[in-house]
This record gives C-alpha cells, structure tokens and sequence, in this order.
C-alpha cells in the first residue's frame, strides 16, 4: 500500500473518495450501515501484509525454487497427466489480455473471437472422437466421466439403475463417479480387468439391468481395449456406451465413434497444457447429434446477422442453469474456456499429421522402453495386453524405492501403482510422449537395471 | 378451432373436448410472451396425463415453460408438425399449431377451465396490474432532464 | 468497402492447405510400434493444415474481435471483472509449476504445498471458518460440493431431509447443484426490500430442510441484514446455512460470513480474488466449512507432518473426490498471489471502494432509470429498464447498444425477480472517470430510447457482427464446421 492508502490496483484516491461520497450522498462510515454493527468485523484480518510486486516476486521465487519438477528431470510420468510437448505459439495465444480477460461470451456480438475459437474446438473434437456434436469443455476428464454417466441416465429415463464401469478407469475418475452417484441412487458396478484390459464376458454379465457402460481406452495401464467388442457386449444389454479416451492417441487410434460410443469423453490436458500439479486442465464430451439436448455445458452454434454476416452465438441455453435450474442438464456455469482454446491452437498447429506424428512417437518410444526394461532381470511387463503410450512394470523391489532411487539420479521412472491403489507396492506405471528421446530412454533403462541390483 | 369455444387455464394451455377426445394447445397470447418459440418437447402416444401436472415443454431462446394437462387421461395424437417446425405453433396456436389430444378419463374436467371471455378479462387484469405499477414509476422519472454526467 | 457479407475472419479451417503445419518434430529415432491393426484409425481426422504464421495470424485477429476487462469497462453484476494483475499471469506460469507432475513425491513440491497451505488459512481468515477445500474447480463446482457436504452430515444423523431452501432472487446454479445432491428446491420468497422475507422462511423451515441456501449480499447487492435470525430459524431446524460467497467482493474485511452464522461457503477466486475469466474459465471454487463440517470435506487435502506438508486422503468421512488430482493449481496460485499483493488492508479498501463506486454510480444511473429497490445496496445494484416499453425498447436493446459506446453491458435479465433488469457492478478498479463517461453514455442511449429508438433497437452497429439471430441458432443448430458449409 502507498503511504497515501493507495495501491496500484486501487485508482481511488483521498480526494476522489471525498468527492464520490459527496456525489452519493453518503458521509463517512455510512458505506457499510446495512450491515448490523453486532456483525461487522472489528478488527483487521490476521493475513501477511502486503508485499508489492517486486518482493512477492523474490517471495515467490524463492517458494518455487523448494520444486523439483519435470523440467529438472527426465519424466515417464503418466497416470493422466503427460509431459508432452507445448509449442511456443500455444502460449503466445492463450496469454494474449482478449483472451484472458474476456468474460463468458454470453453478449455475443462482443465475444466473436471467443466463440469462433469454441466453435472450432467442438469440430476438433468431434473430428477426433468420430462423434456428431461437442460441447465447449468442461472442468477434467473425471467430471466429464460423471457428467457422460448422469447423461446416459437422463436419456435412458430411469430404465436400470446401475452403471458398469471398467476397473481399468482411471481410480481418481472412478471415485468421482462415485462422489457424485452417491446421492442418485444409482449403482456402480465395477467390471475387473486384471489382465490389464477389460473382461468383456464379466462386463456383458454386469450390464444386465444397467443403463450405461464406461470403458477407457486406452485404460489406466495404458492397455488398448478391445471397444468393438466391449460395446457390442453393453449393447446386448441394452446399456449406453460411454468411451473415455486420452485425445492425443485419437491421432492413431481409431475414433471411438467408429465402435458405437455414444458418448465419448475424457482430459484434453495432452492438448498443448501444461502439467500444473494437475489443473486446470478440461474435460470434453462428445455425442451423437439426436441426443444434444441432454448434453451439459456450452455450445456454440452458428447463425447470421441481419445482413447475412457469419457469426457465432452461445445456444440450447435452454439446457442450461441460467434458464432451467434446478432442471438442468447440470449445474455448471464457468468451464475451462481458456485451457480449451489452447487446445485449439495446439491442434490447429499440429494438424491432422502433426497429431498422428506425435502419438505415433510416443507409441513407438514407450514400446522400445518396455521392450528394454523387459529384458531387464528382474523385471516384467505386467501385463501382455497391447498397449499404447503407458504400460505396468513389475520391479525387483517396491516400486516406490525403485522411484526415490532414481530420483537421485534425475529420472522420474514412472508412477508407483500404489499412488492409484495403496497394496500394489511392486508396480510402476511407466508413459513415454514424444518429448523423451533414445538417450533418455536408455538412461532409464540403464538406471532401472542399477537399481535391480544387476550390474 | 375458433378460441370462443375453447376452454382456458390461468396458465395458458386451451382445451377443446370432442366426445372423450380432448384437443390441447396454448393461447396466442402465451405464443406472444413466449416471442421466438424454438423447441417443442410433446409426450409419446400412450402416455397418462394428470391434470394439473406437465406434459411437455415449449421453448423460447431464453425461456423453457412447461405445458399442464387439463385433464387426467392418455395421449392418444401429438401433433408432429409442431415438433419439426415450432414456427406453425406461433403462426397458427389455435389452429394447425395445436399439441396433443388426450383419451380423456373424464372430459367434463375441462368445464373447471375458464371460458374464452372469462381467460380474456383474466389477462386484462394482468395487464392493468402492471400498467398501473409502470405508470407509477412514469410519475417519478417523467422525461429524463439534461444532466450533467 | 468490404463485402458486408464476408464474415470478418475465417474459421482455422478456411486456412488448410494439403500439406501445411504448423509445427514439426524431430525424426523418430526408436523403432514403429505395433498395434494391432483392428484399434487404428483408418481416416485421419479432418483437422487443418496451416502453417504457424497463419494459426497466429488468426488467432490473433480472432482475439482482436473480443471485448475484454484489458480493453472494455465491463460493469457485469455478480461477475466482479476486476483487473486481473499481470504479475499473477507471469509468476503462475513459472516452470517450477507449470512443469509439476501430481504423482511426483511431495518432497518434490513443497513451494506449491506451502502456498496451498497458506491460501488455505487465508481464505479461513477472509471467511471466518476454520477449514477449507481448494479442490473443486468453480463457483458451481463449489456449490455442489458444499451441498455435498451437507448432505453427507445429514446422512450421518440419520438422514431424511430432502428439501434446500433457496431465495427467488438466486443465481440459477444454486437449485441446479442442489437438484445435483438429489434435494427438492423450495422458493423463499423475497420482501418489498428486496431481502429475504424472514416470516416465510421461518415457515417454510422445517424437519425435512437440509438447508438454506443464501447469497449475502444477495444478487440485488442488499445485504440481508437479518442474516442472523435467518441463520437462528434454520439452525434452530437442525439445519445448515450455505452461502453462495460470488459477492464476496463487497465485504472482504468488513462482516466474516462464518460469524453471522453460516456454516458451509464457495469462494470465486475468479471473482473476488481477480484471477482472470479467461472467456469463461478455468476458475476455481474453494469451499470453508465450520468445525462441524471438516470431516465431510472432499480429499486429497494439504497436511502437515513435522514441518513437511503432503497431501492426504486420510479422511474417513469425506464425500469423496470431487475431481482429479488436487484442484486447479494454476488459478489457485493466482488468488493467493492477489491477496499477498492486497494485504488485510487493501483488501478492506477493495471492500469499501468497491461499495462507493457502486453507491456513485447508482446515484447517477437511479435518476434515468428507476433501482429496482429503494434499500441500500452494496458493491452492486440492480435497475429495471421496464419503462422503455413505452418507446419499444428493451433492456437488451440498451445493453447492445452501450457495446456501440464503447462499454461492455452490464447483467440483463437477472435476477429474474425484477423485470427488465440491469445489474451493474463497477468494481474497485475502476476510476470515477470511467463511471462518469459510462453515465454518460448510459444517458444518452436513453435519450435515443425517447428520440430515435430505432438506433437503439438495431444496435450494435459498430461491431465485428450486427445483432445475430439467437432464434435461427436454437431452432436449427449448427455446432460443427462441416467442409462445403453442410449443416451439422
């Protein structure tokens, strides 16, 4: 605070205060006389003072420099969330003050830019998943599972009250489904998977008398499922197909949509944002067209102006809590727009090859890892389902250890199972993105094989 | 339909009974609050209807309003071309633009609605209730003077 | 003169060419993977072709087409569009963060968990309640964890309470996140004031209600002044006051909400804390609970072990996760960046200008257009555009015209409890200059309401589109790019 009382984010100044009370016809003390005295805080808040930009800067600095991050090592961390490679355009775009500072485009005619960028990002991701319509984001791939789940109920009115759900999701997603299940009614039925890829045959036998199966693909362990048929076994039941897919493998993989989803969702994080100890990222969900009402969140719709002119305006509000409240297809109001439209960018940079190029490097660089670390005494692949970008090793020791030790030597080797589920201590979850090269890899094999006890 | 020979609910939707077939749409006064009606959400044939409780929807761009049935009984017609085309809805409320018919339980029911001169004098008064609040408030604000911002 | 007809900027994939990128990597330097053949992709998918220089060049245009609080006075009720400080945008994008893997051992990350842990005090202290989530990742977000919560205390004794009282004048996320916990909402209706009308609610509280829902100050700006008997009544019905803190704004360091007697709160960082909107996020949503509640609090949370923090699932009672991994970090560190830079006192000075500019304001704009209620507001407050009828103009003519004025318009058409309604919130940032020219701009798009109303009722006229037809978008919606311009 200046000596004056004032601060740069505070233009008001003591002479200006005098003139607006006098402009408003209030005197001093009188800002505040509809809050009963009893009520009003008479003292100051016990918070640090406050530090100007220059020594919140050092502070801050000095606060970080207590990380070691991804960027001082050499990272396989998967589980979610990917080193991948950010270009610099992305940033240069998401850090410009239109962007930035802008609200949500509800006066449309003020928020072109915004909304073409949403309107482009939902072809993207409709391009990406095979589906018909998207919506403009939601907050992460977990909401967006559980948001894809309430979907699948409000279009199967009612009829079955349990969802199946692949034990190869994600856990973290699998728990949020649960947070918000519990108050539904509706059952969860896990589906095992301890090959590493779904049991088509307990899923069929779970989704009798459910309204929706959840597959992730690729899983948690970075297996690639068997969608065709895992989807065709829930439609035999009757259930919904929801697919949850890691967008930068849809380069390679076969879209979803192709195998019958009907929802499609999952974390665009892989799409040009950064890792941030895990947010914000976004979520996004894709849907066949006939069911678009029942679909939450934003979508941008084209329309025209009174002279013909192209323009993009928020629609079907009407789903949405500002009209239907308690009826809503879901209470959200401010999404992840700005973690969207670096996506945007990122896809628009990378393009259809750039894309397809990326996956296809993480595939082939965490298939030459696991070849090399398989061949390690000591060590095994888990699992002998195929695999994409990630994949489960068993170690010589707990996995744990085997981590801190390579930590020491500036490798983070993977994520210790126990992270997702606390009693299996002898597994690491390995990922390789585009970012790690041969020599990276080779370190990390010869670091694992160290730390063995081979020599 | 001619609106003289309809019954009408406070809340808008008519009814027309033709033996036990009840015929149900909204007023053209309601298609005017509504302005820009862009969606219809109308039930499947088959369905039962409660008097009193909804049925459907009809949407506007800014506004979801539901649709109350004036009688217990079933869906025995939903007008289709309302849902492919909400505009004949606007253009035509009493006539094209109606919604369902139900197999009315007990079409007497609807003798509980207003009649059309009844629904008539009910929304002038609506109306006169909220010209006399505007009017107060022209007493207090009159014609904006010059002042100086 | 260009073609009116043109859009201004085409769509990305207007700029594809067979051949283009817009960005390259190094050769593949390991053997192909195999895949089985049946998983892959038979058609790559239809994204463009650009090269970098025309993926920035309209990016760039596109951002130039939007309104924003860098450019735009943006006087948004309920919203606070408060300047969003730079020096949060450049230390949040630290590598040190942006680089931080969520699996990575806590050891590893101990700046981050101190700045959580600390925001997490400081956040208490704003909200006089002991204990407080970060997790959930927006105000709504928030919203329906804190109903969560409540609904998990309700379960544990026993249960059976299945409505939430909820005033007529809420935001519309409130009975939507209720619905969410499976609750039934109940309207309270509100008084002449403008308040809540404290003898209907105290009738409408009872053995089946879990809990009321309030915002204070509400969405008129009017501080519910009775907020103490209303927080007696619903205790006094064994249940829980939850406030919805997005006007949080107006009493930072003046009133706490945990010491007039509610029990569970959501902050909006992006709100009162000045992380930017972002054009619609990402934000964030922390939630501060008493004592009571602490145990229903979603995981993971940040604790302490000797002087090491970490972040623990150890809580029997929690309602569970309410998203991935621990919030959203990047935004969290703004706010906390924001209140080090304001301190105690500036945040009660944001308080109090933000109430005067709002009181200077109303004092201008309630001689052209009437408030909606005569009681005193604070930080916002709400006029009703009803009057223009006369002339055929609506609010939302006045709204797109201010654009033309160079101003972004304020809130229309809420809260739906006033017709016609104006909700106009200045913030603290802003200079009495810039309140003085919107003023003026206000009066003169009125005088044309009475002069000329067909200037306002076609308006906009100076922006990138005219008025665009919201009616053509809702009845035949079109929400992909298809190549050819075919309808999806």
């Amino acid at each position: 605070m200046g000596r004056n009382g004032t601060h740069p984010y505070l233009p008001m100044t003591e002479d200006e205060r005098k003139k607006a009370l006098y402009a408003a016809g209030l005197k001093e003390g009188e800002l505040f006389s509809s809050i009963p005295d009893e009520l009003r805080l008479k003292r100051p808040l016990d918070l640090p003072a406050a530090s100007g930009e220059l020594e919140l800067t050092r502070e801050f600095h000095a606060l970080m420099s207590r990380n070691t991050t991804t960027a001082q090592a050499i990272s396989f961390l998967g589980g979610g969330v990917y080193d991948h490679f950010v270009p610099a355009a992305v940033d240069a775009i998401a850090s410009r003050g239109e962007f930035v500072t802008a609200y949500t485009p509800y006066q449309a005619e003020a928020s072109q830019g915004s909304l073409a960028a949403f309107f482009e990002f939902q072809t993207m991701i409709v391009q990406l998943t095979g589906m018909e319509v998207a919506n403009a984001g939601v907050y992460d791939g977990a909401t967006a599972t559980a948001e894809s789940v309430l979907m699948a109920r409000r279009l199967t009115k009612g009829r079955g009250g349990a969802v199946v759900v692949s034990a190869a999701v994600h856990p973290e997603y699998v728990e949020v489904l649960r947070t918000y299940l519990q108050w539904n009614g509706i059952e969860m039925r896990l589906a095992p998977a301890d090959n590493g890829a779904t049991d088509c045959g307990q899923l069929e036998r779970l989704a009798k008398g459910s309204f929706a199966a959840v597959v992730a693909n690729p899983n948690v362990y970075g297996s690639v499922e068997d969608l065709a048929g895992l989807f065709a076994a829930a439609k035999r039941e009757g259930a919904l197909c929801i697919a949850v897919a890691n967008p930068i493998t849809l380069g390679v993989l076969e879209a979803p949509g192709a195998f019958g989803a009907d929802i499609v969702c999952g974390d665009g994080q892989p799409l040009g944002c950064y890792q941030n100890f895990g947010g914000p990222s976004f979520g996004f969900m894709a849907a066949r067209r006939k069911d678009v009402r029942q679909l939450p969140g934003r979508l941008v719709g084209e329309t025209t102006d009174a002279e013909g002119r192209r323009g993009f305006c928020l629609t079907l509000q009407t789903r949405e809590q500002h009209i239907r409240r308690e009826r809503a297809t879901s209470n959200i109001c401010t999404n992840h727009a700005l973690m969207t439209i670096r996506a945007t960018v990122y896809m628009a940079l990378l393009g259809p090859r750039g894309l397809a190029e990326v996956a296809r490097q993480c595939a082939a660089k965490a298939h030459y890892a696991a070849a090399k670390i398989a061949a390690l005494p000591g060590y095994r692949l888990t699992y002998g389902a195929p695999f994409f970008h990630e994949f489960v090793v068993t170690c010589p020791r707990p996995a744990s250890d085997v981590a801190a030790q390579a930590a020491l030597e500036g490798i983070f080797p993977g994520v210790p199972l126990s992270r997702l589920w606390p009693e299996r201590t002898g597994e690491l979850l390995i990922a390789v993105t585009e970012k790690r090269t041969r020599e990276d890899i080779d370190r990390l094999v010869g670091a694992l094989g160290r730390i063995g006890g081979v020599r | 339909m001619d609106p003289e020979t309809l019954r009408f609910a406070e809340t808008h939707e008519w009814a027309h009974a033709d033996g036990n077939i009840v015929t149900v749409g909204i007023s053209d006064h309601a298609v005017k609050e509504l302005r820009d009606i862009t969606y219809v959400d109308l039930p499947a044939v088959g369905d039962s209807t409660t008097q009193g409780d909804p049925f459907g929807e009809v949407e506007s761009v800014k506004t979801v309003a539901e649709l109350l049935a004036p009688c217990d009984g079933e869906v025995s017609e939903v007008n289709e071309a309302v849902v492919d085309d909400p505009a004949v809805l606007s253009k035509e409320p009493y006539g094209e633009g109606w919604l369902i018919k139900i197999k009315a339980h007990d079409p007497e029911q609807i003798k509980e609605l207003m009649t059309y001169e009844e629904y008539e004098t009910f929304i002038e008064e609506e109306a006169e209730e909220e010209d006399e609040e505007e009017e107060e408030e022209e007493e207090e604000y009159g014609e904006s003077e010059d002042e100086e911002f | 003169m260009t073609d009116t007809k043109r859009p201004v900027e085409p769509l990305v994939f207007e700029y594809s060419r067979p051949g283009r990128l817009g960005a390259a990597l190094p050769e593949l330097d390991v053997p192909e993977a195999m895949l089985p053949a049946g998983a892959l992709r038979k058609a790559a998918p239809e994204l463009p072709e650009a090269s970098e220089h025309d993926v920035v060049r309209h990016y760039t245009r596109l951002s130039r087409l939007n309104v924003c609080v860098d450019t735009h006075f943006y006087p948004l009720g309920s919203c606070t569009m408060k300047y969003n400080p730079r020096a949060g945008e450049r230390l949040a994008a630290d590598e040190r963060l942006a680089a931080a893997h969520p699996y990575q051992a806590d050891g590893d990350v101990q700046g981050i968990l101190q700045i959580l842990w600390d925001l997490e005090r400081y956040l208490a202290e704003i909200a006089g309640l002991p204990h407080v989530t970060l997790a959930p990742a927006a105000g709504a977000h928030g919203e329906v964890t804190g109903m969560m919560v409540i609904a998990a205390y309700h379960r544990d004794r026993g249960g059976g309470r299945r409505k939430v009282l909820i005033p007529d004048s809420a935001h519309g996320t409130n009975p939507a996140s209720a619905a969410t916990c499976g609750y039934e909402a109940v309207t309270v209706p509100s008084g002449g004031d403008g308040r809540i009308d404290v003898e209907a609610l105290k009738r409408l509280a009872g053995a089946d209600t879990a809990a009321l829902m309030v915002t204070n100050p509400n969405t008129l700006g009017i501080f519910e002044s009775g907020i103490r008997e209303i927080a007696d009544a619903i205790h006094g019905a064994g249940a829980l006051v939850y406030m919805d803190g997005a006007n949080l704004n107006a009493i930072m360091g003046i009133a706490r909400p945990g010491d007039f007697g509610v029990d569970v709160m959501h902050f909006n960082p992006h709100k009162t804390f000045s992380t930017p909107h972002g054009s619609g996020g990402p934000g964030a949503g922390p939630v501060a609970v008493t004592q009571a509640l602490e145990p229903y609090l979603p995981v993971p949370f940040v604790a302490k072990r000797a002087s090491a923090f970490c972040l623990s699932a150890d809580r029997p009672k929690s309602i569970g996760r309410v998203r991935s991994f621990a919030g959203n970090i990047a935004v969290l560190v703004r706010a906390y960046l924001y209140i080090r830079s304001m301190g105690p006192e500036g945040l009660r000075r944001a308080a109090e200008t933000a109430v005067l500019n709002s009181d200077y304001l109303r004092a201008k704009l309630s001689k052209l257009l009437p408030a909606a209620y005569a009681t005193p507001t604070l930080h916002e407050f709400v006029l009703s555009g009803r009057r223009l009828a006369k002339q055929g103009v609506r609010t939302l003519d006045v709204a797109k015209r201010l654009l033309d004025y160079g101003f972004h318009p304020p809130t229309v058409y809420f809260p739906l409890v006033v017709e016609e309604a104006l909700m106009i919130e200045p913030t603290e940032t802003e200079s009495l200059e810039t309140l003085d020219a919107f003023a003026a701009a206000f009066a003169a798009i009125l005088d044309e309401a009475a002069t000329r109303p067909s200037i306002v009722t076609g308006a906009p006229h100076t922006m990138p589109v005219g008025r665009l037809d919201e009616v053509k978008a809702a009845r035949e919606p079109r929400l992909v790019w298809r190549r050819g311009g075919a309808d999806a």
